[in-house]
């Protein structure tokens, strides 16, 4: 049988640039959000065995590593939210002009990192006054 | 080799006319995870590391437990359908597909359950 000449997928032959990045990342921080939810499921469940229970939650939270899982899941919800929010506009069938695009894009990626510090910062204002 | 013609093969499986349900419940549960979300966000920001005592007196409120509930379950369900979206794009192999989308969907149930009696639990006061 002759072998015809079948389309490639997109990644096969496209150029990498920074549409296909945020979108990849998209896809990247909704599999790591799904992560943050056990983290989510964590603390409540703490808070509901008890005091002492949720102190040692508490200092399980604080060791570097998990400090570290802490800020990922942040940093994914952000910009999760962010390129959501572009997402639903494209799929309204707005924004798809080159330029549009690719303001929205930096706005969104910027706007998630801005967010990240602001409640990173506001997450660990009052340590030390709990548990 | 079939003698059956490509068109012959596809007359009667037609679509079952749901191909776009879950694309469409993927942005329902996306709008309502972006007002969720800003919700969680901001009362975590507010929470800081608050002590148990202010943790469950926060959850008791019902301003609190209702868009929890819903956050966990709506949550599970939008990270459920995008998981999925994955899994069927990068898993080949029939059965370790079926068996990774299982174990998915186990694990999420189970979390959301968990979250969900989690909360009840503060809310109704039978949490220690």
């Amino acid at each position: 049988m002759a072998q015809r000449e079948r389309p490639l997928s997109p990644f096969m032959h496209y150029r990498w640039q920074y549409t296909n990045t945020l979108s990849i990342l998209h896809r990247i921080t909704g599999v790591l959000l799904s992560g943050g939810f056990f983290l989510l499921v964590y603390w409540l469940a703490a808070a509901a065995a008890g005091p002492e229970r949720y102190a040692a939650a508490l200092t399980c939270l604080a060791t570097p590593l998990m400090q570290f899982v802490m800020a990922g899941a942040l940093f994914a919800f952000c910009y999760h939210l962010m390129m959501g929010l572009r997402h639903l506009a494209f799929d309204l069938g707005i924004g798809f002009e080159l330029e549009t695009a690719r303001w929205t894009g930096w706005a969104a990626a910027g706007a998630a990192i801005a967010l990240t510090c602001v409640l990173w910062i506001a997450l660990h204002a009052s340590l030390g006054g709990g548990a | 080799m079939s003698l059956r013609s490509p068109l012959g093969k596809a007359l009667g499986h037609g679509s079952a006319k749901s191909g776009s349900a879950h694309w469409y419940a993927q942005r329902v549960t996306a709008v309502a995870l972006v007002l969720l979300g800003l919700w969680f966000a901001a009362s975590l920001a507010c929470l800081g590391s608050a002590s148990h005592e202010q943790v469950t007196a926060w959850l008791r409120s019902p301003a609190t437990y209702v868009p929890a509930v819903l956050l966990l379950a709506v949550g599970a369900y939008h990270s459920a359908i995008g998981l999925r979206v994955v899994v069927e794009d990068y898993v080949g192999a029939k059965g370790l597909r079926a068996a990774v989308l299982l174990v998915i969907n186990f694990a999420l149930v189970g979390a959301a359950v968990t979250g969900v009696l989690a909360v009840l639990r503060i809310a109704l006061g039978v949490a220690p």
